[in-house]
């Protein structure tokens, strides 16, 4: 039910009294509605669904849950498990 | 591509089911919710990669596949009306309704478009004040904001030509309909996360402490999917049923606050049939009294439509994960994309259609592709 | 099988929605309702050896030991011009490609063009300078065509409709049922542009890149591939349906499997980002300057090199190979090492929200 896809906030404007942005999903551009993330700027990544952003994406948290799958990987190799 | 390329890496996914392996002392059985998340699974063929004692039943979360009959014949009676310009998202054109889908309405002289946002339906009233435009507005919780905010626009612009026909559906009393199945086997969730990006996973809290059945919070990609099992696995192995949130990136516990002000708004809980399982109480949303105007149901008084349906098909077991859609006897016989008994097999994320696109069973050979 | 019923609702579900009396846009495809049609309507009444061969174009002997090779396309295409190119250079490479795709060498060309009542006739000049462009670069002549109007509205704009000719060498056999086991499978360029840059110009999904149309005639690159090896047993070129369409006939025609490496398969961002967006895969997705070639293992890393120096094939890779089993599919190997199917689609690919 959610095929949505992260893309970069390039441009703010209203259009039609609605929020709009202009996104860039590494090539392609397409506008979004940001409404609903009303403190996005430009140069934020959003999760974008049928033309809405739904959600900000925190560029800390996305580090800190790759570094901490990095670790969970490291250490099952440190006890001796093969990664399969 | 980022935020997208991170989480396929191989060496990372291989090193978290490794880890599932690890901790991994008995069978169990999870349920993903979502339709897109049962579609990465079966594409990426991480069932294959997971050790055999974790199951994966495929969930009810596919709006297409659970889309009832009788809204889908209300949707065609509608885009058969002439000056009507009926739009809707793409997958909804292949499901079929009793007689017939959106394509033979297509062919029969109806204008039936797809639209990629529901905004561009608003925008084709506006072009078109000689016409009538109805969306289908399907969906979970998801696409929820799009869809309400279609009506807002609308009402804000002063579009009267506008309207949209309403097939939405909720998670969490999806999930307690499963849980409370005598029949059930389900032993912990990888709950939507997308849903959860907007609704926050703050109602799954009661639901896991009554019930006793850890659910995580889980994204889309390999990485994602895989963290979310090993999260999942951990808990039950450890006795524990919290709810965990192992999509951290883009879900908060209260979710997307703005976007539930709007959906409230606009939408009023409502039963809900979900094809193939049933009327699930208070599972849907409906327009609220005051923005009935914008109901296509009332306007293009469709409202009385029943539909007479035959069991033929068993696509309801599968969205209840109770069986596989290769357990099925139609499965890849009688029931193929071309010639969908059920909506499992017609939807591009529906399980059926995950399996068969990409596990094609073969009923004299069983191929697993493997 | 479950014997077993939920306490809840029974399932149920409609009687099967098989399109058999009305054409609907699944028929033209490319997928497995295209081919259903073809098989179901056109072959039996039409029936003969050339014809079912099943390849782009249709080999016969004229006199004993000389071969024509024939092909017939139209073109639909809307919007009738968008980035990289129009429907007239279309309606030459495209037919030029499928007569060429057997290994025969390109001559001539016929044109029929049905014009709607109102196109503008600077329009179909432009159409036709792009035509006579593109068979230039073929070095193809056009000699024949035919004129219709029909009524306002009756033919988005302009149809065009192009048949073409050519020579096939003798020896040559060429074709989608010569696929062997051990012989590799090569891409001559990045999937994906014609059909993404065509979607953005009808501008209904409202999404912008900077892709351009692919659309190119093959036939030189075929001679130069030709011309250091007798080892290639077929060609295709990957249109509507996409590479994994083409493959799949392939496979069946062979009887052979076809296995894939998902790493190696060329993608160009903008394409792989549209279609993260619309959940479209690119294996599916139209190319029209594209082709697959299936060539014996000992050649393959010579008609590689030879591409890559050849204009059109400059980026040509190896995407997979040819196995005996399972007969008449394609696979995936994925980038976690996981195998999947990769099967026809029912009818047109639709974008979608789950």
């Amino acid at each position: 039910m959610c095929l949505a896809v992260p893309g970069k906030i390039i441009e703010i404007y209203e259009k039609q009294e609605l929020k709009m942005a202009k996104m860039d999903f590494s090539g392609v551009t397409r506008e979004a509605c940001i409404e609903h993330v009303p403190e996005a700027k430009v140069g934020d990544y959003a999760i974008v669904h049928v033309g809405f952003a739904i959600s900000l994406l925190s560029e800390e948290e996305a580090q800190e849950s790759i570094d901490l799958l990095r670790e969970i990987v490291e250490a099952g190799e440190l006890d001796g498990e093969e990664p399969a | 591509m980022k935020y997208l390329s991170e989480y396929r890496d191989a060496e990372l996914v291989h090193g978290l089911i490794a880890k599932i392996k690890d901790i991994t002392t008995q069978h169990w059985t999870l349920m993903e919710i979502c339709g897109g998340q049962t579609h990465s699974i079966i594409k990426n063929g991480l069932d294959q990669l997971l050790p055999e004692q974790i199951e994966l039943v495929h969930g009810p979360g596919c709006p297409v596949c659970v889309t009832p009959l009788e809204l889908i014949d209300k949707a065609l009676a509608i885009a058969s009306k002439p000056d009507v310009i009926f739009t809707s998202y793409g997958d909804m054109l292949r499901v079929p309704g009793s007689q017939a889908d959106l394509f033979s309405v297509r062919a029969q002289g109806g204008d039936v478009r797809v639209v990629y946002s529901p905004l561009d339906a608003v925008k084709l009233a506006q072009e078109n004040p000689d016409k009538e435009v109805v969306f289908f507005a399907i969906g979970f919780e998801t696409t929820a904001p799009a869809n309400v905010m279609s009506v807002l626009q609308a009402e804000q612009l002063g579009i009267d030509n506008f309207s949209i026909l309403v097939s939405h559906v909720r998670v969490p009393q999806a999930i307690e309909a499963i849980l409370c199945s005598p029949h059930n086997r389900v032993q912990g969730f990888l709950a939507a996360g997308h849903v959860c990006a907007v609704m926050g996973f703050w109602e799954y809290i009661p639901l896991a402490e009554k019930y006793g059945i850890p659910m995580t919070i889980t994204g889309f990609e390999p990485l994602d999917i895989v963290q979310g099992i090993l999260t999942t696995v951990e808990a039950l192995e450890s006795g524990t049923n919290q709810v965990n949130n192992a999509y951290i990136r883009a879900v908060t516990e209260k979710g997307n606050q703005s976007a539930q002000a709007v959906i409230n708004k606009v939408f009023e809980e409502c039963d809900r049939k979900w094809r193939g399982i049933g009327l699930i109480p208070g599972s849907g949303w409906r327009l609220r009294p005051e923005y009935s105007k914008y109901d296509a149901e009332k306007r293009f008084q469709v409202e009385t439509i029943q539909a007479e349906e035959s069991p033929l098909c068993i696509s309801g077991l599968v969205l209840q994960g109770l069986i596989k859609p290769d357990q099925c006897e139609a499965f890849g016989t009688l029931c193929t994309p071309e010639n969908p008994l059920g909506a499992t097999m017609v939807s591009d994320e529906g399980a059926c259609a995950a399996y068969y696109r990409y596990r094609v069973q073969e009923p004299d050979s069983r191929e697993t592709g493997s | 099988m479950i014997n077993k019923t939920p306490e809840m609702e029974s399932p149920i579900c409609p009687l099967p929605r098989k399109h058999t009396d009305k054409i609907v846009q699944g028929h033209g495809s490319g997928g497995k309702m295209m081919e259903d049609l073809i098989k179901d309507i056109f072959y039996p009444p039409l029936a003969n050896e050339a014809l079912l061969a099943g390849d782009d174009a249709g080999v016969v002997e004229i006199t004993s030991g000389r071969r024509l090779a024939v092909s017939t396309d139209a073109h639909v295409v809307s919007p009738l011009f968008f980035p990289g190119g129009d429907i007239g250079k279309l309606s030459v490479c495209g037919t030029v490609n499928d007569v060429a795709m057997v290994g025969a060498k390109p001559l001539y060309l016929s044109a029929s063009f049905i014009l709607e009542e109102g196109l503008d006739i600077c329009l179909l000049e432009k159409v036709v300078l792009s035509m006579k462009d593109a068979a230039e670069e073929a070095g193809v002549k056009i000699i024949c065509g035919d004129t219709k109007v029909v009524a306002h509205g009756e033919a988005d704009g302009l149809y065009i409709s192009t048949t073409g000719v050519g020579e096939l060498d003798p020896g040559l056999n060429i074709s989608g049922n010569q696929a062997k086991p051990g012989d590799q499978v090569i891409v001559s360029g990045k999937l994906g542009d014609h059909g993404i840059a065509v979607l953005e110009a009808r501008g209904d999904l409202g999404f912008e890149t900077k892709l351009v149309s692919d659309i190119a005639p093959l036939n030189h690159l075929i001679s130069a591939m030709l011309s250091v090896s007798d080892q290639i047993h077929v060609l295709r070129d990957p249109t509507r349906g996409g590479a994994a369409s083409a493959l799949n006939e392939i496979a069946k025609q062979s009887q052979v499997g076809i296995f894939l490496e998902e790493a190696l398969i060329p993608v160009r961002p903008a394409v792989a980002a549209a279609c993260e967006m619309l959940g479209f895969d690119p294996l599916y997705i139209a190319n029209e300057g594209k082709l697959i070639a299936i060539v014996g293992q000992k050649d393959a890393p010579k008609v590689l090199e030879k591409m890559r120096q050849t204009k059109y094939g400059e980026d040509a890779v190896l995407i997979g190979q040819v196995e005996d089993s399972p007969p008449g599919r394609l696979l995936l190997k994925t980038g976690l090492g996981s195998t999947r199917i990769v099967d026809l689609l029912a009818g047109e690919m639709l974008p979608r929200i789950c």
